[in-house]
Order: structure tokens, then sequence, then C-alpha cells
């Protein structure tokens, strides 16, 4: 098997990657950057995985930050556990950072990372020093043109087919392709990323098996569908917050989004932030505009 | 006598036969830090056979290491539990009840009554945002039953009335049953007062004639 690679024009593999044992949880961890440089946590969102910050970390290491970012349990290299919940994910980012410093520190977050950080921020203020919250803050707008019986039909199927699929779990898989096969599946995701992005992401959060290529995502993990979380609670958490706050929020939506508008988030920006609407983008900023965004990111911890 | 042994993604759950019988099977899910073994000591007067589940975490089921709890997963184990014995009443203490009543609203057809007793874990956590704490180690009792990261996290999982009621009037018409909910605690907490307000929710029973209603189904 030859092993297929790619490039991407300013994509850099972390300078250290390590196992950081979260109690019984094996998490990987990656460091851009000097060691010496002060700490700055880099927090991906759900789906995703550490190696998407391969243009957008060197950038911020290059403005003097010891970048550390680590994949979540059962996103790219860290282990599929038996279970998963926002809290168990909270604790093993306070796990991996308390590995790191003691200190506060600030937090770049996007997408579900972001909403995780701020309740970590608002339990723990004393972890985070600052923070970027990149389209991870929440919006109450749901479905608005679905009558009430209508919904309650819809959920009634999204509990009996999440329920059919605990059933099967222990056997799921993921559907092998080729490398471009993988790129062209996370495009419908992802559809204003390039695919040369794309098909480098699959070199850095896949696997080359004999038959082919797979997203090392856990296939028992599954996204939506129902549970007692409310998005106002991010909201109430978001107000709460103390440390320095900057928001990032694209216009466009995207499958992958959180359909947050300026409108929805402002009347919850803490007195000590500010919210940055940038136009014509969708929900990976920081991946559509790296460098205006590590500047911009710069300039607020500066 | 050996439970039986099913399923759950990582997870053995182990089943245990509490008594034979004929007819519908009565499943009994324990409270939190629980097990099947002191739920099976519950008496109840019941023809059909009786089982009692020891949700993931607790009893002699798999204790996963770095926990990641929620109710829906035991509601799931619970799910397991159903296939597995077919169309059930579903008898739940503390905890236990609560997914009972879950169960009820996921697999009306299925669920054939839910009966909610008293016992730990029927409050749950608060119905508003509220803030974690800094607990990321759990010491010597990591990876023993019943897991300390699941009396943890399911006792302050949150419980919003607007998410049970959904459940409570899945049950009402999906089940086909007058009255699929009997609840038979005498503590309230918001999630189960709204859910007795609702209409198929039978309220001030004891546990035997809750039995005996749906034994007659």
């Amino acid at each position: 098997m030859i092993l297929e690679t790619r490039t991407y024009p300013g994509a850099r593999r972390p300078d250290r990657n390590y196992r950081h044992h979260a109690d019984g949880v094996d998490i990987a961890v990656y460091e851009w950057g000097a060691e010496s440089d002060p700490v700055l946590f880099l927090v991906h969102g759900g789906s995703d995985f550490a190696g998407t910050f391969d243009v957008f970390a060197p950038l911020l290491a290059a403005g003097g930050w010891r970048v550390v970012a680590w994949d979540h349990r059962g996103h790219g290299d860290s282990a599929h556990a038996a279970l998963y919940g926002w809290d168990a994910d909270i604790r093993d980012a306070l796990s991996v950072m308390s590995s790191v410093t003691r200190s506060a520190a600030p937090v770049v977050a996007h997408s579900k990372g972001g909403a995780l950080m701020m309740q970590l921020a608002d339990s723990c203020p004393y972890r985070i020093s600052a923070m970027v919250n990149i389209d991870g803050m929440p919006s109450k707008r749901r479905m608005p043109d679905v009558p009430d019986h209508d919904q309650s039909r819809l959920l009634a199927d999204s509990i009996g087919s999440w329920l059919d699929f605990r059933h099967i779990a222990h056997d799921s898989f993921r559907k092998p392709g080729t490398l471009e096969e993988l790129a062209q599946r996370r495009g419908k995701m992802n559809p204003r990323l390039s695919i040369e992005w794309l098909e480098y992401l699959v070199t850095v959060g896949a696997q080359q098996d004999a038959d082919g290529w797979r997203w090392k995502l856990d296939p028992t993990m599954r996204f939506g569908g129902f549970g007692p979380w409310r998005p106002e609670w991010a909201s109430l958490r978001m107000a709460a917050l103390t440390v320095p706050f900057l928001g990032l929020l694209g216009t466009i939506d995207e499958p992958m989004g959180w359909g947050a508008r300026a409108r929805d988030v402002l009347p919850w920006i803490p007195a000590s932030g500010r919210l940055e609407v940038l136009k014509d983008i969708g929900h990976f900023i920081h991946i559509e505009e790296p460098a205006r965004v590590s500047t911009m990111i710069l300039e607020f911890l500066s | 006598m050996s439970p039986v042994m099913l399923q759950h993604n990582q997870i053995s759950l182990a089943l245990h036969q509490v008594h034979e019988g004929t007819g519908r099977a009565l499943l009994m899910l324990h409270g939190l830090g629980d097990s099947a073994e002191q739920m099976s000591k519950i008496e109840v007067k019941w023809n059909g056979p009786v089982w009692a589940l020891d949700f993931t975490g607790h009893g002699q089921s798999t204790v996963p290491r770095g926990g990641g709890y929620s109710c829906e997963i035991l509601m799931a184990d619970a799910d397991i539990a159903l296939r597995h014995l077919g169309e059930a009443t579903v008898l739940g203490r503390g905890l236990g009840a609560y997914i009972a009543f879950l169960l009820s609203g996921a697999r009306p057809t299925l669920v054939r009554g839910a009966i909610l007793l008293d016992g730990p874990g029927l409050a749950g956590g608060s119905i508003h945002a509220t803030s974690n704490t800094e607990i990321n180690d759990i010491g010597e009792r990591a990876g023993t039953a019943p897991d300390p990261w699941a009396l943890i996290e399911l006792s302050r999982d949150a419980r919003p009335p607007t998410y049970t009621t959904t459940f409570a009037r899945l049950a009402a018409n999906g089940s086909g049953l007058d009255e699929p909910i009997a609840v038979a605690c005498k503590v309230t907490p918001p999630w189960v007062e709204a859910i007795a307000a609702e209409p198929g929710v039978i309220t001030d029973i004891s546990m035997q004639d809750a039995l005996d209603v749906y034994a007659a189904l």
C-alpha cells in the first residue's frame, strides 16, 4: 500500500504531539510554537479535529504563542469512548489544560468548542484569561415554520431512529473510500472550503487502510437529534462571562453552522466583550480567512 | 441465576430474571447508584416474568472509563432490554422512574404502562443553566460500580418540564392507552409536577394498584 499524502499552502503539522490520559480516556494533544512562549488553547468543534488548525495555528504561533490543541474524545486520534457527553468533554478539556498550565490562559474556540469553553469560562473563570468564540454562540431560532403537532412527530421519529441506531452501534463502521471521495463527502458539510483543503484534511483526519480511507471520527457518534439542552442556557453563560471576550460571526449559513445572527447574539454579549461580524463568510471563519482572523485575534490578545 | 448479557455499544448490560411467569414481562429499573439486585427486593404481585436491568456503570454491567452519562443513554440501555423482552410494563425507582417515563414516550407501543416510584436520582439537576465543578479525577473508585461519574453526572442532568411534557404527550398519543403513565411517587420534582398535569397520567395511586391496572390490559 502506498501512503497517499497531500500538501496545502501554509499548512504545517504540529511541532509536538503526545498522548494525555484524561481519567481513562486517551487524548491526542498537539502543540505549535516555542514551548517557552505563553500558552494559548485552541478548541475544535463537533466532528472536527485539531488538524483542521494546521494553517490557523501556525499563524497564531508566529504571533508569539505556544498553541495547544487536542482531539476531543472520539475525534481525530483520541480514543473512541464508551460514552460521550457535554460534561465529559469539558472535563477532558480541563484535564488537558491542567496538564499544560495551572495558570489562566486565553482560549480560541470554534463552534461546539466555543460553547463548551463558554461553560468552562463561566464555571472556572480562574482557568481562562480571555476568550475568542468563533461562531459557537447560540441561536434560539428553530423550525419556525413547522406546526407543534408536526414537531412532536418529528421528535418521535428522531428518538426512534436514534434508539434503533444504539442497537447496532457496536457493529457500526465508517464506509471506506478513496481520498478524493472522502474529501467530496466532507464537502457536503463544508461547501465553502476548497477541495484542495478538504483533500489535505483527509490525510490528517482519516486513516488509510487496505480497502481505502476512513475518517477517524467514532462511527457511533451522531450529531443533532433530541435532548433536554436548551440554547438559551449557552446565552446565559455567555452574558455572565467576566473575561475579555471576542465573538466572531459569519453571515452565510452552512450545514455545520449554528445559524446564529448578530441580532440573536448581541443581547447576550458580555460587558467585557464585543462581537465582530465578517460578511460573506461561512461557519469556518478561521479556515476561510486564516490570516485576517489570526490578525484580529492577535490584536485582541495583545 | 446468571444474568443475560446484552450488548450496547462498548457496554455489556446485565439483565437479571427475578422470577418466571407467563404473559407480559415486567421490567424493573433501579435508582441512581443502586442495582438490579436491590431493585429485585421490591415485592410485586405480577403474573408474567419479572426482569431487572443493571444500567451502564451499575451492578454487573460494564463500568466505562471517563464518564459521559446521560439519561438518554440509559434510556437506550432500557430499550435494548425492552427489545429482548418484547412488550413490557416498566417499573422504575428514582432515576429508573425517569428512564421508564422517557421510554414510555420513546417506545409507546412496546411500553404497556410506566410506573414511577420514589428513589435515588428522581429529581435530577437544575432546570436552568448551571456551572460545572472542576472535578476531573475520581481516584481509586474509577472503574468500580456504581461508577462515580454516573453519580456525579446523573444527579445534575437537566430535566426541563417542557422536555418531559413532550415525552408524556408522545406516550399518550402513541400508546393507544388511556393512561400510559402512573405516578406512584410522593416526591414531585418539577418534571414530575409537569407530567402529572398532562392527560394520560395517573396520579395518587399505589405501586401495586398501578401494576394491577396495567396487568389487566
